[in-house]
């Protein structure tokens, strides 16, 4: 089968699996964000914390809950890192240092998993079960519940009660990611992926060599890694590593299981405001984005000139034979859309185009489909912004699904667009202005300057994964993506909660035919372009001066 | 008073810019430049401290392209300036008009009335609430307030432009009086209603300057996300020249000024303040005054509207629609008796009846002297009957009237009422007419019922289409009418009006109004009399008529001068207007962005990175040149839009979504191309600038 057949195949497949999950899958989580109904499990795990299971909360107590329990978790996470080498199952890994614990327990809190070390290396087996993949859980819970706060801004009327943090928290955890990932880590056990108690195995390579290969419980965290949009791997190759997804089956089943979610979510919004076309357009834009980029990226890796790469019939450095284009492509298109941050091949080794693509398919804020939670809220606040525009040009007060978007609304949205804008172009024109970090480096050129662009777009957008040639274990870009990571995440959740505050407040104005229709074609047409414009034109000069300039010729 | 329509479809028309203000309005544009005014306008700031910026390296770093620069990011602010003093100069010509009025006349008011009838001569501004004052002939009003004693014909026309005198009397709906006009005849005691600096005209005055101006609630919140851009693209510029030192190609500080400047959203900057303040004066020329902008704006987002059926929906006055005849009686019989009965009546509804006779029977006004004897018995309120008795042979008297008047008439002389007459009537009347029954008697012969005349309200020509229209805006139309509810159907279903409210008191005005508000909708209304001042009070746009009453034009949010109510709808179109007008200029502003990077980006960065020459995709001449004309393009869009901004685009009522990719296709891709062309434009000229080139 030709690489091109086996793209389309998989595409298919992927498209109609997630279309498939569409409507059960967001409806079930609409469903859990809704119902009053408490598990037995859940109660009792309310009373040993000491949780009114249902106590709705005023979004400040929302978000004071969301940043306790982030903090907490970072503390939590630091210290289990920090005193590993103490513990049990350490596999013998060596201490890590100050700022690069902190890095990585700010990294996998705020659901970017961006890897400064090397996972086989770095950690044991405890951490990796106790920390990180207890991290991967619930900081995708975290996003799932303040989306779920957001949808029920625009759900409720003249109420301050945005939800209970602690019984989202719960039930996402509980009654979404864990079924799910028991089913796949189990498919995904069953084709290859490893899980056991092993350390290190000391084998004799076909060439005679001795390597140590380390076994773990990969395919439970594997599967959590992708399904929360984490992204951080078990082994240092994340899932290019054959022990992580060893064939072109599980290949698909990890970009599917990364997907999931955030292209469920629009249903579980539809479902929530009573009017499910609102979710249509909103996953239509979604898919937009998506199949555009994963076809350029496709597009842009067959086209790929210079001799020895025309020589090979494409772009393969950095990419897996076993995946080929079509399923790298597929996976960095995905990924970067998604704030998993996971990656099959090499981002850093891609044409500047299609490397490119993968640097502005983040800028675009991680919303097509986007993190698990953030994806939706950050398309949200772009619809919001176009239905600000586009309201004012029907002639009336702006309003969204009944509530009007007024000065307070206006300002909770645009804080939330300047957010991360501002964090990657300060952190990058901060990294490249500093002569010590610019020889962190592995290029030069504009290639070089993508490298450090990547890194801070991955960080401020959460996504985590990396253009491979950079070096960031270095106390500096511990400290600077660590910030970017912590503002990145948890500035947008504030303004996120604000605005569903003030939306709850609001009594709803009823549709009339002088409403401005946000289920029908135009709108897409409108939110894609209002996405697109926003975060072109804020990106242009940088890109410029990276991809652009180093594919231009 | 103007009650005529405007045809089907129309525009929300505006007032036309003269060329001579922009010169005018130099000068105060200039004045503006004041940092501590421009600090208001968050974008056009930055302009400004950019342009200072430029200045301070233009002089350390002299060159032809770093003047041409500076000297254009100036007139970028100017402009937006000119923008702005434009839209007030508009204002401050009508405010003068008014000061003209605002004499300061002594006033007469009376020591201790109504038990003496003393009076003292105090000055006009000495004047406090509740005072009495009293008015003669050729006197002008000294303050606001309401006529307690006397009537007396005012001249208005320093307010409303109208010089037709007119009346005001004690008690009823037409008791307000308006400081600064002038009583014509006869003698009246007003009581002040205001407080001196507060009166109508002292607000009128600072309304159409603009001093009361605050910014609306949309206008707060385009503020907010243009600003947030604004940062946006600051960060985007002051991190570019780290990126670019890297890139081996460092920017002067000029460029990286225009780059600022080319991407903030300079467009919309300038011209919001404008768009606001000729949407205030569109009103203004429609003779509406808006206390606030809050109040039009709120009208843009009406959902329902409350409308009178007098005067509003209907004509004023009922007219004869058909003749009904009895049993054996021919309609030229009936048509004949109800002309003759109607000769001398001079009510409206005689004077149609009249009209009816010539128009459906040919019925002409009878020859001179046929009637010279006719002895023409008028209606009162106890007969409620007129008519008319002739002298010829036994003589005949002809009588038309209320059905039970009538009847009385019939029987009480020996005659009888049959029963189909009486199924004609309560036909009538339940197709929302009145009936008037006519009958006449031959000498001393017993009466005979010779029919029925059916009058009818009349629906202003054009309403119909006024409120399908209304209906595609997603506006919904109550009649308002002291009518049975029947009656009140018929001429609902008749006007196409979508609700009505019958034997309406402004206790149920009110009740509706909180009902709807309750739905989260905006309701708009308009009113006259003191029991309407709740009302108008509680809707979110209260239209007081001009000859109303002082309380109701203290509640309403908008006074109109031509106390007409159809002008409600015109009131929601430019308010309408106003909001598509700031969306329209934002999206084209922001549109215009695309074109600028591809002028400065290659412009900027060509030299170090050759391919990114082929992002110059209008072949711009050189850098210098292409950053010129992005600059000179940028600050020439915000003149050719001033026209645009004070008119208000273009508003033709219809639903959201055709409104929607209309203004999206003209200012959203007109957005994108037009910038490519006018840049392109420009460099033409631009690249034979010596040092430019």
């Amino acid at each position: 089968m030709g690489d091109t057949l086996a793209g389309w195949l998989q595409a298919i497949a992927l498209v109609g699996a997630l279309a498939l999950c569409y409507r059960p899958l967001g409806d079930y989580i609409a469903r859990l964000l809704t119902t009053s109904k408490h598990l037995r499990a859940e109660r009792a795990l309310y009373r040993v914390v000491g949780v009114d299971g249902d106590a709705d909360q005023r979004w400040p107590v929302y978000l004071r809950s969301v940043l306790a329990f982030s903090a907490l978790s970072v503390l939590f996470l630091y210290g289990l890192i920090r005193l590993q080498t103490h513990l049990l199952l350490s596999l013998g890994v060596p201490e890590m240092e100050a700022h690069q614990a902190w890095n990585t327990a700010i990294s996998f809190t705020t659901n970017t998993n961006w890897q400064s070390y090397s996972g086989e290396s770095a950690m044991g087996h405890l951490v990796q079960m106790a920390g990180l993949a207890v991290q991967n859980f619930v900081s995708a819970a975290v996003g799932i519940a303040v989306v779920a706060a957001l949808i029920r801004g625009f759900t409720r009327n003249r109420t301050d009660r945005v939800g209970n943090f602690w019984v989202d928290l719960t039930r996402i955890s509980l009654r979404l990611l864990l079924p799910i990932a028991i089913v796949f880590a189990l498919v995904l056990a069953a084709n290859g992926v490893v899980q056991n108690f092993h350390g290190f195995h000391e084998v004799t390579t076909l060439t005679g060599g001795q390597q140590a290969v380390p076994g773990g419980p990969v395919a439970s965290q594997e599967v959590i890694k992708l399904l929360g949009t984490n992204g951080g791997g078990f082994y240092n190759a994340n899932s290019a590593h054959p022990f992580e997804n060893p064939t072109g089956f599980t290949n698909l089943v990890e970009v599917f299981l990364l997907l999931v979610i955030a292209f469920s979510l629009p249903r579980t919004f539809g479902r929530m405001v009573g009017d499910h076309r609102q979710g249509y357009a909103i996953v239509a834009v979604m898919g937009l984005f998506w199949v555009a980029s994963a076809a350029l990226i496709t597009f842009f890796e067959h086209q790929h000139g210079g001799t020895a790469l025309q020589a090979a019939g494409a772009a393969m450095e950095g990419k897996e034979q076993r995946f080929g284009i079509a399923g790298s492509s597929l996976f960095a298109a995905s990924t970067t859309l998604t704030s998993t941050g996971a990656v099959n091949s090499f981002h850093d080794s891609y044409s500047p185009f299609g490397g490119g693509l993968t640097i502005f398919n983040m800028m675009l804020g991680e919303i097509a489909p986007g993190g698990t939670g953030s994806g939706l809220y950050g398309m949200l606040i772009l619809a919001v912004v176009a239905v600000f525009v586009a309201g004012l040009m029907v002639g009336r007060t702006p309003e969204y699904l009944g509530k009007k978007l007024g000065g307070r609304e206006m300002k909770f949205a645009s804080l939330y667009i300047l957010t991360t804008p501002a964090l990657v172009l300060i952190g990058a024109g901060t990294a490249i202005a500093l002569p010590g970090e610019r020889a962190g480096m592995l290029n030069s050129g504009p290639h070089g300057f993508s490298e450090v662009l990547y890194a801070f777009t991955s960080a401020a957008n959460n996504n985590g994964s990396a253009f491979a040639g950079i070096t960031v274990n270095t106390a500096w870009y511990d400290t600077a993506l660590g910030l970017a990571m912590v503002f990145g995440r948890f500035l947008p959740m504030v303004f996120v909660l604000a605005l569903a505050g003030s939306l709850a407040r609001q009594q709803p104005v009823p549709a009339s035919a002088g409403t401005l229709p946000t289920h029908r074609p135009l709108f897409v047409g409108l939110l894609s372009g209002v996405v697109l414009i926003v975060v072109g034109l804020t990106y242009f000069p940088a890109l410029a001066l990276g991809p652009i300039a180093e594919g231009l010729h | 008073m103007s009650t005529t329509l405007e045809p089907v479809p129309h525009r929300a028309a505006a007032g036309l810019l003269d060329p001579k203000l922009l010169l005018t309005s130099l000068p105060d544009a200039v004045k503006k430049l004041d940092p501590r005014v421009m600090v208001k306008n968050p974008v056009m700031f930055v302009v400004e401290v950019g342009s200072v910026v430029t200045t301070v390296a233009a002089i350390a770093d002299p060159s032809v392209f770093a003047w041409a620069i500076t000297a254009w990011l100036w007139l970028t602010t100017v402009f937006a300036n000119l923008a702005e003093a434009v839209a007030e100069g508009r204002g401050k010509a009508q405010a003068d008009t008014l000061r003209r009025t605002k004499s300061d006349a002594t006033a007469r008011r009376l020591v201790d009335w109504p038990a003496s009838s003393a009076e003292e001569e105090v000055a006009g501004t000495a004047l406090r609430l509740g005072d009495h004052v009293v008015v003669e002939a050729g006197q002008v009003i000294p303050g606001d307030g309401d006529v307690v004693e006397g009537i007396a014909s005012v001249d208005e026309s320093a307010i409303t432009g109208e010089s037709a005198p007119v009346i005001r009397e004690s008690g009823g709906d037409r008791s307000a009086v308006t400081g600064g006009t002038k009583v014509l005849s006869d003698r009246i005691v007003v009581r002040i209603g205001s407080e001196p600096g507060k009166t109508f005209i002292d607000r009128m005055i600072a309304l159409v300057e603009g001093a009361a101006r605050q910014k609306t609630p949309n206008e707060i919140a385009l503020n907010i996300l243009l600003a947030s851009l604004t940062i946006v693209f600051l960060i985007a510029v002051v991190t570019l020249q780290p990126m670019a030192t890297y890139a081996g190609a460092p920017q002067p500080t000029v460029v990286l000024v225009a780059l600022i400047v080319a991407l903030i959203p300079t467009t919309i900057g300038a011209l919001l303040s404008a768009i606001g303040i000729a949407g205030m004066d569109r009103l203004v020329q429609r003779n509406v005054l808006a206390m606030s902008g809050r109040a039009v704006e709120a009208a843009g987002d009406v959902n329902t509207l409350l409308l009178d059926k007098t005067g509003t929906i209907t004509l004023g006055n009922r007219q004869a629609a058909e003749f009904r005849p009895a049993g054996g009686v021919t309609v030229e019989e009936l048509a004949d008796a109800a002309q003759l009965s109607s000769l001398a009546d001079e009510t409206p509804e005689g004077r149609s009846i009249v009209v009816l006779a010539k128009t459906g029977y040919g019925l002409r006004a009878r020859a001179q002297g046929e009637l010279a004897h006719a002895e023409w018995v008028p209606f009162t309120a106890q007969t409620r009957m007129s008519g008319v008795d002739l002298p010829e042979g036994d003589g005949r008297q002809v009588r038309k009237g209320a059905a039970a008047s009538v009847a009385n008439w019939v029987t009480g002389h020996g005659g009888s009422v049959g029963p189909e007459v009486a199924q004609l009537v309560d036909g009538i009347s339940a197709a929302g007419g009145t009936p008037l029954v006519v009958a006449d008697r031959e000498g001393e012969r017993p009466p005979r019922v010779l029919g029925v005349i059916h009058l009818k309200d009349v629906v202003k020509e054009g309403m119909r289409e006024r409120f399908a229209e209304l209906r595609r805006m997603g506006i919904k139309t109550v009649m308002i009418t002291g009518d049975n509810p029947l009656t009140a159907r018929a001429i609902a279903e008749e006007a196409g009006v979508d609700d009505f409210l019958a034997e309406a008191t402004p206790e149920d005005k009110m009740a509706l109004i909180k009902k709807e508000q309750e739905g989260g909708k905006l309701v708009a209304m308009t009113g006259d009399g003191t029991n309407d001042a709740p009302a108008l009070a509680q809707a979110d746009v209260g239209v007081a008529m001009n000859t109303g009453t002082m309380a109701a034009k203290e509640a309403g949010n908008m006074v109109d001068l031509d106390s007409n109510p159809t002008k409600l709808i015109e009131i929601v179109e430019i308010g309408k207007q106003l909001l598509i007008t700031r969306g329209a200029l934002t999206t084209f502003s922001i549109a215009n962005d695309v074109a600028k990077y591809f002028a400065i980006i290659p412009a900027m960065f060509a030299g170090v990175y050759p391919g990114l020459s082929h992002l110059n995709i209008m072949g711009l001449h050189s850098p210098t040149s292409a950053i010129t004309s992005a600059i000179v393009f940028n600050a020439l869009v915000i003149v050719g839009l001033i026209p645009l901004a004070l008119r208000g685009v273009k508003y033709r009522p219809s639903d959201a979504g055709s409104l929607l990719s209309r203004n999206i296709g003209v200012y959203g891709l007109g957005g994108l191309v037009v910038p490519f062309l006018g840049i392109k434009l420009i460099d033409l000229v631009v690249q034979f600038v010596p040092g430019l080139s």
